[in-house]
């Protein structure tokens, strides 16, 4: 370093325009590199330790009863399955619903729509409406497909509650599409214009293969998103305690969320382990989902 | 600049008559009259910014897609006006193909790359021969004959260069636009895409925009060359020069500008 340090002097002996610094300038890279591991490491440490009283809690409670069985009033007796099951139902119905209409109004809004004040004025909105709580979601829920369209979604059910997750979700999945197609470069769009392609051969054969990736990103934050959510379905009226498992998109329902906070406001300490139980399977679940949409990334970008 | 060269109309692929280009209230390039001559090779050359890939893209209506462009003056591809209301610019772009500056193969097998052209264009022959046609229209089929279900991608960049160029002959295109298409090779790749110009010629006519003097001078059988002025707005203003066969262009241009540049003296 010294050497280093007294390089400009002998280039320049008169008058040492440059004072490199270099020890100070590798201190300075020690320093951030140490923040940067710190921050790292209280985000995992925190993840670990909440996965660890989870898994201590709830593994003892945890077998093929518990998930196979209804809920009951005697903590030892009672499962999850109508809750794995109502999950199950109303993720399909949010990823079904979802994925066409929120890649449709990205696709539309970044490759379609002129830029005029109009669309930016959307594009506000739509960053917006991904800040408001979900709360006010459930209530938009409560008016629109349980009151106004009770004649289809016959009031409290799996229907009502799938398409108000879908309003939750659709400006995250509608943002995510918008910076994937934006991500795509324009190279890409002049060779199949060049070969004489349409704008929608131009789309659907190469632009929105190599946006698809960043579309699943975007997808999977969502889903992750509205699997734990538990104020909208409340908010709308889903069940807490069903006897039964659904039947279609026009049953009752309950879901995890619903039925974890219902064990863990209970006063008996076996509910809260049982709670832990239904954490793990939410995980479980959660985590199958997102292994398939990685799957479904992986496989369109191994193509590139 | 038409006294010089004595041909008919239909000698002619392309024809332009006082073209001029503009993006939004800036004047890209002025007055432009260019008639170009069936399987023939056309260079373009001139310093950085005197709007000769400006033209090039005029040529299959690729400024149709930059928003704010606006092009001027009249165009005739086999001798019908480009801009009329009978040409579609999704047709004008199968007989007019064009090969870019970067190679951009898509990130598909070397296979669905010459595929896809022909099948959004209605191909109605066999595929597998298509492909192998045009793999070696290109010069690269002893390359890849092995790997078609490999990505593009995976090629080095003078074989992308050359696939995008097999790309653009499978649709059977009439004029090949090539935009700087050598500036991101090696000299031996450039040397290669040069070798296959030569032979391409035979069936295509083409025009190069090229930086590379000794490029245009060794390949093009005629020779355009560009200079810009600067313009009031602290922009710059392109416009042709002189127009000539190349090795007059290169030996005895009848401009001062033009005799300065080939002589490397600036640009």
């Amino acid at each position: 370093m010294a050497v280093q340090d007294n390089q400009p002097a002998a280039l320049d002996p008169a008058a040492p325009m440059f004072k490199p610094n270099v020890s100070g300038r590798y201190k300075l890279d020690r320093i951030f590199a140490a923040l940067a591991w710190g921050a790292t490491a209280i985000a995992i440490a925190v993840l670990v330790w909440l996965i660890l009283t989870i898994l201590i809690d709830g593994l003892g409670s945890l077998d093929w009863q518990f998930i196979t069985s209804f809920p009951s009033r005697k903590a030892e007796r009672a499962g999850i399955l109508p809750a794995l099951v109502g999950t199950l139902w109303i993720m399909g119905v949010v990823a079904f619903v979802s994925f066409p209409l929120g890649v449709g109004a990205g696709l539309f809004l970044e490759e379609f729509a002129e830029d005029n004040w109009f669309t930016q004025l959307v594009e506000i909105n739509i960053s917006n409406l991904a800040g408001v709580p979900s709360i006010i979601y459930g209530l938009l829920g409560l008016a629109a497909f349980v009151r106004l369209f009770e004649s289809v979604t016959n009031g409290r059910t799996i229907l009502s509650g799938g398409l108000t997750l879908v309003l939750l979700i659709l400006p995250v999945i509608i943002v995510a599409t918008r910076e994937a197609f934006r991500a795509v470069p324009d190279s890409l769009r002049w060779a199949g214009y060049a070969l004489g392609a349409t704008k929608w051969e131009v789309i659907w054969n190469h632009v929105l293969p190599s946006a698809l990736p960043g579309i699943m990103t975007g997808m999977i934050l969502a889903l992750s998103r509205a699997i734990g959510e538990t104020a909208p379905l409340i908010a709308i009226g889903a069940a807490a305690f069903i006897p039964f498992l659904p039947e279609g998109l026009q049953s009752q329902f309950t879901v995890l969320p619903i039925q974890i906070y219902n064990w863990v406001g209970r006063p008996q300490a076996e509910f809260h382990d049982i709670a832990a139980s239904g954490i793990i399977v939410l995980m479980a679940v959660l985590l199958t989902m997102n292994g398939v949409a990685v799957y479904i990334r992986n496989r369109f970008q191994k193509t590139r | 600049m038409q006294d010089t060269i004595v041909m008919t109309s239909t000698d002619f692929a392309i024809q332009a008559e006082k073209v001029s280009v503009s993006y939004g209230s800036t004047l890209a390039v002025k007055d432009v009259f260019l008639d170009i001559p069936k399987n023939n090779i056309v260079a373009l050359i001139g310093p950085s910014g005197c709007g000769k890939s400006t033209v090039l893209r005029c040529f299959n209506r690729m400024n149709d897609l930059i928003p704010g462009a606006r092009v001027e003056g009249r165009i005739t591809f086999n001798g019908q006006d480009i801009h009329s209301k009978q040409v579609d610019p999704v047709q004008l772009r199968r007989q007019v193909g064009m090969v870019f500056q970067r190679p951009n193969p898509f990130p598909k097998s070397i296979y669905e790359n010459i595929a896809f052209g022909a099948r959004i264009n209605g191909y109605q022959g066999n595929m597998d021969e298509l492909v192998e046609r045009s793999l070696r229209g290109a010069a690269i089929w002893d390359e890849v004959k092995d790997k078609l279900k490999e990505s593009g991608l995976s090629l080095s960049g003078g074989q992308q260069q050359r696939l995008c160029i097999a790309r653009a002959i499978a649709i059977e295109p009439e004029v090949i636009l090539m935009d700087e298409p050598c500036s991101a090779l090696d000299p031996i790749s450039t040397l290669r895409v040069e070798e296959l110009m030569q032979e391409l010629k035979q069936k295509y006519t083409i025009i190069i925009v090229t930086h590379n003097m000794q490029q245009a001078s060794r390949t093009s059988d005629y020779t355009a060359f560009f200079n810009a002025r600067a313009t009031e707005q602290g922009g710059k203003m392109g416009y042709l020069v002189e127009y000539n066969r190349t090795e007059i262009i290169f030996q005895q241009p009848s401009q001062q500008d033009t005799q300065e540049y080939v002589s490397g003296r600036f640009g």
